[in-house]
């Protein structure tokens, strides 16, 4: 179980999606998780180690850790990955379950998207969106803004006093965090793109299905 | 997902390539993304580890090597064969919503459409030509820009190519300027001059192939300009058979690459 079943599952997604929507996968696939696995967890992975206090005593150091950093970064754009991705389950989940029920293949091209599937659909969107949000804010409030500083100044027990610790490689960490906040923003500028062009779409339709029926 | 998958998204875009763009494809995954997984990625993995201050002082280890190393190397390397790889995708996408209409046009029941089915649609290969021709140089122009942005982020970034062994710093929390030694310079500055000179060989090759895409654009031009009736079938056929050939040339490339990566 690794991040190639979120990709597959990505993949599958993709064939009843919009234009725009699978504009959103090749972000999420290229943008996201290429440069999640490829770069960015070889930057947090040794954060722990590298994490230094100007202080002997034991534990001090660890103490301090856990209290900046109750859950890495690099969890925390992990989860957010795939909480993101999970809503596109619903519209495989939807197709699924119809074509089950009529035992034959359904919604041949991403044109033919009905009332059901586009509910569903346009749920899904609804909902990254809102996961999108969640965890950008929860990286603001967690830790102060998107800035990670070189110093920070621990007095937890068991450390005597005020000490100075250093976290490693601040400056790429904040890069890679600003990159992570931009490519989240573009995410979320693309699902409500999608959502406002298929709401449209579909109520000109059904304006136009009414209007063509009292002209009868 | 990693540089396998990008390989398998890319590898569809070969197919409406120029003879060039295959080159530069075959380049990029052999001599910059394998070299920077297999060999690259081992030189840089103690970096941190490795960087020595001549001080007891914590933290000013930590302080020197993040103000000199902002973004390391194989971190900058990454997103500049991600970013790099990236406009291929949007010669793809044209082609995908080309194939999307033309199977529109067949489940219509359009007389115009020539094909016997769909899987023959899949299996087509466009010419480059018309708005296909405007988007592929529009990928390649870009392509360009981001090797020169990148290039120049590590010129500047870095003072040059060179990975020296000896570093000052004097940053807080150092109680004075400190000597810090980098870990494999010399073995770092050969990779380095690798990478950089890969670059720019991709940067010419894609500047042959922009030359190459614009002088076909104004041939065709005046010739279209100059002869009314000209004989599209044989034009067909010479250049079907020399997309053949260049696909076994790629193909037999790729499975190389394919079985390197696994």
């Amino acid at each position: 179980m690794s991040w190639a079943f979120l990709r597959d599952l990505l993949s599958g997604v993709n064939k009843y999606s919009t234009g725009i929507g699978r504009i959103w996968v090749a972000v999420v696939f290229i943008f996201r998780l290429l440069v999640y696995i490829v770069v960015a967890e070889n930057i947090w992975k040794y954060e722990h180690d590298e994490f230094e206090c100007n202080i002997k005593q034991p534990g001090c150091e660890n103490v301090c850790f856990d209290h900046f950093f109750p859950i890495s970064h690099i969890r925390l754009w992990a989860l957010q990955l795939i909480m993101v991705s999970t809503p596109s389950l619903l519209v495989v989940f939807h197709v699924a379950y119809r074509e089950k029920h009529h035992n034959q293949k359904l919604y041949k091209s991403p044109g033919q998207i009905d009332g059901g599937l586009l509910c569903t659909y346009l749920i899904s969107l609804i909902l990254k969106t809102v996961f999108e949000i969640v965890f950008l804010f929860l990286f603001y409030k967690l830790y102060n803004g998107f800035e990670i500083p070189r110093l920070v100044k621990c007095d937890m027990r068991p450390c005597p006093n005020t000490v100075d610790c250093y976290i490693s490689k601040p400056t790429e960490k904040m890069i890679f965090l600003y990159f992570l906040v931009a490519t989240s923003c573009l995410c979320i500028v693309l699902n409500l793109t999608e959502l406002s062009y298929l709401v449209f779409k579909y109520s000109i339709k059904c304006y136009r299905k009414r209007y063509v029926k009292r002209h009868h | 997902m990693d540089w396998g998958a990008l390989h398998t998204i890319l590898g569809g875009v070969n197919k409406h390539s120029t003879s060039i763009g295959k080159i530069w494809l075959t380049v990029l995954f052999i001599f910059r993304i394998m070299i920077l997984v297999v060999a690259a990625e081992r030189v840089w993995g103690d970096e941190q580890q490795d960087f020595v201050c001549n001080t007891l002082q914590p933290g000013c280890r930590n302080v020197c090597y993040d103000h000199f190393f902002p973004i390391s190397h194989i971190r900058l390397w990454a997103l500049q064969l991600i970013f790099v790889s990236t406009p291929a995708l949007l010669v793809a996408m044209h082609v995908a919503y080309r194939r999307h209409e033309k199977k529109r046009q067949f489940r219509k029941g359009d007389q115009k459409c020539e094909y016997k089915d769909i899987e023959e649609i899949r299996k087509q290969r466009f010419r480059i030509e018309g708005s296909l021709w405007w988007t592929y140089t529009s990928s390649i122009f870009f392509r360009l820009v981001f090797e020169a942005v990148f290039m120049y982020a590590f010129y500047f970034m870095y003072d040059g190519f060179r990975m020296p062994r000896l570093m000052k710093c004097n940053a807080w929390p150092c109680p004075n300027t400190v000597d810090c030694f980098v870990s494999r310079p010399t073995e770092k500055t050969v990779f380095t001059i690798f990478m950089i000179a890969v670059s720019s060989i991709c940067i010419l090759l894609n500047v042959a192939e922009l030359c190459y895409l614009l002088t076909k654009f104004f041939l065709r031009r005046s010739k279209k300009a100059g002869n009314p009736k000209h004989h599209p079938n044989h034009e067909n056929k010479e250049e079907s058979k020399q997309n053949e050939m260049n696909e076994l040339i790629s193909d037999s490339c790729q499975n190389t690459v394919i079985g390197f990566s696994s």
